[in-house]
């Protein structure tokens, strides 16, 4: 089943911040990695994933991995 | 480990440049030329180590990142000893990164002052009928909250219990407090001005209205144009390229410190961020003007505009009828006026509410008793007098006489569009109003100004009678204006215009606009914040203000404008660079970083202008 992961990170001050974080989510298996949109100036991640396969914790934990904040984290 | 260090970035970051300081007063004032280079290592271990484990993470995700590039040109300075170079390097590169923080907060402002509309924490009732304070989070659907004066209202939902206003110009852009009684809905990001409300929850978080326009801005302001699309490609082979190149230049040369002010210089930087900002800030001064921008391609869009599609009702004229003409036959003004107005008050006739709403502060009279005549309107007797309130057909089935004088008065009225309310009091014709859809105050003169800024056609198109409409363009000074339009047609004009080759904005009021608002090159819908105008329109105009049309216009060509000098900003520096690298002998990694974050903090500043945009 497939759900919406809404991640509210830490502000983003530079450009390629967005570029890892992409590439931290899409090494999530069982994420869509077409659906990853990282907002720079919202400073939110959103992708969805086979619920199945992963949930949002994981998600979080690339994240965190390579050193960003996770504020707030909403699925639906 | 990480969040150790971007917790302590700051502090690290002032560290290394304390000792940056302690380093140079070392060699200056003491000639200590030993302890300088030791505290110049230490400086650059300290502001090395974030930029460092920053690298690492972005290789583990197959990123090369910028942060790469400034740890080989350290560790590459380190090689040649070079203590000095890095040190100042990886300072400048955390400080940069600190200043655009700070500056880049501030050209988010817009959107996060939206943000801070919805509450923190609200009271739910809990079984017993007590209330709880908890947050804003927890809150489910069908949950009940309660509401004080001043409160903010936290979801979308009904009133259950209690009454009070609302101020919901968050969502509507009308400043004026709307009452809010039983089985109201209230929404959230709106604030309750007076009273105290329970609510049943209906709609939470995202879902809410509200959460939807915060939704469409955040997207807007993230969504890339062209030019950004293509600079995101360029940039993804620019950095490995970069680092390509210097180890080529490092092989061929066998010069690491040319090899390392190229990994230095070839940072990717005002090019990355530049065009962004400039979004961002446009689209923050939109927000905060009650125009909501959706996305950058509008902004480029609409800045090119060059034929203005209107439709009339609503969007011209204010789509409600209003009072626009009195003719007065009696002498006694107030008492004609008193009489009409205590007649309109039993009626639920349209152009009743037109005229209770411009006599609304006259005498009201108690009423004997009315007849309502079919087809002509209503006979009364209040206080000892007969009044007639109708048409012309209800006065000549009573004999009342109408001089030469009224005959032309009322045809002229009829003439300009008017429908007519006849008032007679005792036999005599006292009070003549005619009632029309009116045209916006201002919209002449916002019509000459988009002349002025460039837009060429400005062109009416409505469902109304040719006669009608010509009247209204004639007014306005419009170039064309066609009648008898049905939805499809109005698309199909907007179709054929484009085909010839015009950038197309339609301004329209939604629901039966909203063909036209999606096939134009930019729909900008008259919004009160419903959701057909918001998903189908380019453009929001929040408080169905056409008055913001001109500065949305302006706007749009500024930040265009703003963008191109940002772009023109990064190039120049990069050349410079690349030329100063091959002519010169004092370019060195030092001043190459501080160029290159110059040049980031120069395009962000240049962008934040645009937050200050007041068209002239």
């Amino acid at each position: 089943m497939m759900k919406k992961a809404i991640l509210q990170l830490e502000t983003l001050a530079c450009p390629t911040c967005m570029q890892k974080i992409e590439g931290a989510i899409k090494s999530v298996t069982g994420v869509d990695k077409e659906s990853v949109k990282v907002l720079f100036n919202a400073s939110k991640a959103k992708v969805n994933f086979d619920a199945s396969v992963t949930n949002v914790n994981e998600i979080v934990k690339a994240v965190q991995a390579i050193g960003y904040d996770v504020l707030k984290v909403s699925e639906k | 480990m990480q969040k150790l260090l971007s917790r302590y970035r700051n502090w690290l970051t002032a560290i290394t440049g304390v000792l940056i300081i302690l380093a140079f007063s070392s060699k200056w004032f003491f000639s200590s030329e030993q302890s300088s280079t030791y505290l110049l290592f230490v400086a650059s271990l300290v502001g090395g180590l974030p930029i460092f484990v920053q690298a690492y993470q972005a290789l583990r995700v197959k990123v090369i990142s910028i942060d790469l590039l400034v740890t080989l040109a350290i560790l590459g300075a380190f090689v040649i000893k070079e203590f000095e170079e890095s040190a100042i390097v990886a300072f400048l590169f955390l400080f940069g990164a600190y200043l655009e923080q700070r500056t880049l907060a501030k050209t988010r402002s817009a959107i996060k002052n939206l943000v801070e509309m919805v509450p923190e924490t609200t009271f739910r009732k809990l079984h017993n009928g007590d209330f709880e304070e908890v947050s804003v989070e927890e809150v489910n659907e069908e949950d009940i909250l309660l509401v004080k004066t001043g409160g903010k209202i936290p979801v979308d939902g009904e009133v259950i219990f209690g009454s009070g206003t609302a101020n919901e110009a968050s969502i509507t852009g009308e400043s004026i407090p709307v009452s809010k009684d039983l089985s109201d809905k209230v929404f959230a990001g709106t604030i309750l001005e007076n009273g105290t409300i329970q609510i049943r929850t209906e709609k939470i978080g995202e879902d809410t209205t509200f959460g939807k326009i915060i939704e469409l801005v955040e997207e807007a302001q993230d969504s890339k144009s062209k030019a950004e699309r293509f600079i995101d490609q360029f940039s993804k082979y620019y950095t490995p390229s970069v680092l390509v190149l210097a180890i080529i230049v490092w092989l061929i040369s066998r010069n690491i410190e040319l090899a390392v002010t190229i990994l230095v210089l070839g940072c990717p930087g005002a090019l990355v961020i530049g065009v962004p900002v400039s979004n961002v800030s446009g689209i923050g001064n939109g927000a905060r003007h009650g125009i909501l921008f959706k996305g950058s391609d509008v902004i480029t869009n609409f800045s090119k505009v060059d034929t203005m599609l209107f439709d009339k009702t609503g969007t011209l004229t204010y789509g409600n009828p209003q009072v626009a003409q009195t003719i007065y036959y009696s002498s006694d003004r107030s008492l004609a006026e008193s009489l009409l107005a205590s007649v309109e008050r039993e009626s639920d006739h349209p152009l009743a509410k037109a005229i209770l709403n411009y006599y609304s502060d006259s005498v009201v009279r108690v009423i004997d008793s009315t007849e309502v005549i079919q087809g002509g309107g209503i006979v009364a007797r209040i206080q000892n007098h007969q009044v007639l309130v109708g048409n012309s057909y209800l006065m000549n089935q009573y004999n009342i006489p109408f001089t030469n004088q009224m005959k032309s008065d009322i045809a002229g009225m009829e003439a300009k569009g008017n429908s007519i309310v006849l008032t007679a009091i005792d036999g005599q014709i006292a009070l003549v109003v005619g009632i029309r859809d009116q045209i916006r105050q201002g919209v002449k003169e916002d019509l000459e100004t988009l002349k002025n800024m460039g837009v060429k056609n400005l062109i009416l198109l409505s469902g109304d009678n040719q006669g009608t409409v010509d009247l209204v363009a004639n007014q306005l000074g419009l170039t064309e204006a066609y009648g008898h339009l049905l939805p499809e047609d109005k698309a199909e004009f907007v179709r054929k215009r484009q085909a010839s080759g015009e950038i197309v904005a339609f301004v329209g009021d939604g629901i039966n606009d909203s063909p036209s608002l999606a096939l134009a090159d930019i729909g900008i819908a008259m919004g009160n914040g419903t959701d057909v105008a918001i998903e189908t329109s380019n453009v929001v105009l929040m408080n169905s203000d056409f008055h913001r049309i001109p500065h949305a216009i302006g706007l749009a060509k500024a930040t265009r404008r703003n963008m191109i000098e940002n772009i023109f900003i990064a190039l120049l520096v990069v050349v410079v660079l690349l030329i100063s690298i091959l002519s010169s002998s004092w370019m060195n990694m030092a001043i190459g970083m501080f160029v290159h974050e110059g040049s980031i903090l120069v395009v962000i500043l240049n962008a934040m202008r645009l937050l200050k945009y007041k068209r002239k």
